[in-house]
């Protein structure tokens, strides 16, 4: 199947993804506002576009313990789910980092604590990029702000989850997942044959063949010497994603005097904010991480000098603030403003506090 | 004096009778002298040398004292989180419908934290076959009540006994399981003397031989002691079980061929 222009909503465009980039299987349960994940899946039977089994599980438990499995035999894994899902996810997702499989995860964001609310938030930041389960890990973590992200993210993911044998989480919330934009596809990538993946993955439990040692997936280690060897070269893979794989985008920035700093839906947001305070004379750009983890500490660092004050925009009661006031060394004021509980936002409420608050505040 | 073996006589190949199969590795067993765990593996493990499954196995080891299986097991091997063993497997049968797929798990992780990822399991007939080894105890982690502990029976956490008012019933999970459509083969089988052994490694092989066919859930619980745990030795906790475990998980098969079997 060629590239084709297509109006999808962002979890479609996700799972599309999914098919196209030859996930091998999904595994998954349902949630809102992530069902259309799934939903779409099955509806796009493709088991016979390409061979990739998809299985609704009995729980968030099941799916991602799913994932160990498939992962482990080196097949591309995948779930997706929101909020209080990821939240049971966890201990999988520590036992993943511990074992060093790779997977994509899809994290639809609503609002919390506890059920809280099914509308979009951004809540989440401190679970996906602090690690989130026990153990010192992070999951490097992908933050699209459009439906096209939500596409192009699938196959980023798994290039680098394979690249660092690491899980991947994209987080979305569920205003990106829910909206129908346009999206340019990928061409259909056929999936991996069983000799590729013995190749690429050499650690892979495929079936122990007289020609090697025996292939064992764990995260245990009983004696404390070899557990901290494991840790430090986990610590090691993490030093070496934060100095290579940092992503994020400048918009305006050239000449601006304040800065906003969001991503996904709230980066959306200020776009239109910075429009509003431009109009008004105030030089206003907007710094964009697209990996949450590893977050851009220096990028941002560098910017300092040439701004009054930074605004954290995001749908939180302020969590991904405490990341740039450790990049920038409180060098600049930073102030946070957000709203919880699935507000989202409007452009002027965002560009008011800026002016109002922050400026003449 | 003429009766009297030798060395030279005895490690003569000519009068080898039995040996180790190579599916076992060489490492030391962490189980307790006395303990029904090394047996299993050894008969799991003659069953896949014999049927030539080497190259085409994937197991998966719990948590518990099992933990390590992998260590033991000379076969490609997954370490499962605690009781989510076949939703492991399950993924890994789907990916790799052509391999041969198990899970190794006891009470505590089975019958417990992972009630739910074995009932669905067994009830979607995932084509993988789960070695259920039940000893009525939490045994890594020093002998607490687990779901199967009788009624009566004293662990680290029931002290005095297990009251059912306080406690809750002893669950028979295989029975359970057995209920369930998705399952072909469900048996209970034990492996305290020769002959239960040799009745256990028929089990696994036919439950080896059924999953091949795509039949469904294949289920085999093995009854064990845990001396450790039950605070007896070997031989005291062999007499215990057929005593006292034999007739509340009575041994035989309870599911062929898809039907329940009538008592």
């Amino acid at each position: 199947m060629g590239k084709e222009l297509k109006l999808m909503k962002g979890n479609e465009a996700f799972a599309e993804a999914a098919i196209r980039a030859g996930v091998d299987g999904y595994f998954g349960y349902p949630i809102t506002p992530q069902s259309e994940v799934m939903e779409y899946l099955t509806a796009e039977k493709p088991h016979e576009r390409t061979g990739m089994i998809v299985l609704q599980a009995e729980s968030e438990v099941a799916s991602i313990n799913m994932l160990y499995g498939g992962a482990a035999c080196g097949k591309k894994v995948m779930t997706s789910s929101s909020s209080p899902g990821i939240s049971l996810m966890q201990e999988g997702i520590s036992y993943m980092a511990g074992a060093e499989l790779p997977c994509v995860l899809l994290n639809v964001v609503r609002g919390g604590p506890g059920l809280g609310t099914i509308q979009p938030s951004q809540a989440d930041y401190f679970q996906s990029t602090k690690g989130g389960g026990h153990g010192d890990y992070h999951t490097i973590v992908l933050a699209p702000s459009s439906v096209q992200e939500m596409y192009d993210y699938v196959e980023l993911g798994y290039e680098l989850a394979f690249k660092y044998r690491t899980p991947v989480m994209v987080q979305s919330d569920g205003a990106i997942g829910q909206m129908m934009e346009k999206v340019q596809t990928g061409d259909q990538k056929i999936r991996l044959t069983e000799e590729e993946i013995i190749r690429n993955c050499p650690w892979a439990t495929t079936g122990k063949t007289p020609n090697r040692e025996r292939n064992i997936i764990t995260s245990l280690n009983l004696d404390s010497l070899v557990q901290e060897k494991h840790n430090i070269k986990l610590q090691k893979k993490y030093r070496e994603i934060e100095a290579v794989e940092v992503r994020f985008e400048k918009i305006q920035c050239d000449d601006a005097e304040f800065l906003f700093v969001a991503y996904g839906t709230s980066a959306r947001i200020c776009l239109k904010s910075i429009q509003i305070l431009r109009a008004k004379g105030i030089k206003v750009g907007l710094f964009r991480p697209i990996t949450l983890y590893p977050f851009p500490k220096e990028p941002l660092y560098k910017m300092v000098k040439n701004v009054k004050g930074i605004l954290s925009v995001e749908m939180s009661a302020g969590q991904m603030i405490e990341d740039i006031k450790l990049a920038v060394e409180c060098k600049v004021p930073v102030y946070h403003f957000g709203r919880m509980g699935g507000i989202i936002p409007s452009p002027t409420e965002v560009a008011d506090f800026l002016e109002h608050q922050f400026i003449k505040g | 004096m003429a009766d009297t073996i030798t060395k030279a006589e005895i490690i003569n190949p000519e009068n080898l009778v039995y040996k180790k199969t190579s599916m076992m590795t060489n490492n030391v067993l962490s189980y307790c002298p006395g303990c029904g765990h090394g047996t299993a593996h050894r008969i799991i493990m003659e069953v896949i040398d014999e049927m030539g499954l080497q190259a085409k196995t994937i197991g998966v080891a719990p948590v518990g004292c099992s933990v390590l299986a992998y260590d033991f097991m000379n076969i490609d091997m997954q370490q499962a989180a605690h009781g989510r063993a076949p939703a492991l497997a399950t993924a890994i049968k789907r990916l790799h419908p052509e391999k041969t797929v198990f899970t190794y798990q006891g009470d505590g992780d089975l019958a417990a934290i992972g009630t739910a990822e074995t009932i669905h399991a067994a009830n979607r007939g995932e084509n993988f076959t789960i070695f259920f080894i039940n000893n009525g105890i939490y045994g890594m982690t020093g002998g607490q009540m687990a779901p199967t502990t009788l009624e009566g029976m004293k662990s680290s956490t029931t002290p005095y006994g297990r009251e059912w008012q306080r406690m809750g019933h002893p669950l028979k999970m295989t029975e359970l399981i057995a209920q369930l459509p998705g399952t072909y083969y469900v048996t209970r089988q034990a492996v305290h003397t020769p002959v239960s052994v040799r009745k256990a490694k028929k089990a696994v092989r036919t439950a080896i031989e059924l999953q091949q066919q795509n039949k469904g859930l294949t289920f085999v619980e093995i009854v064990s002691n845990c001396n450790s745990g039950w605070k007896m030795t070997p031989v005291q906790a062999n007499q215990w079980m057929v005593d006292n475990m034999f007739p509340f998980y009575p041994l035989g098969d309870i599911k062929v061929d898809g039907e329940l079997v009538k008592k």
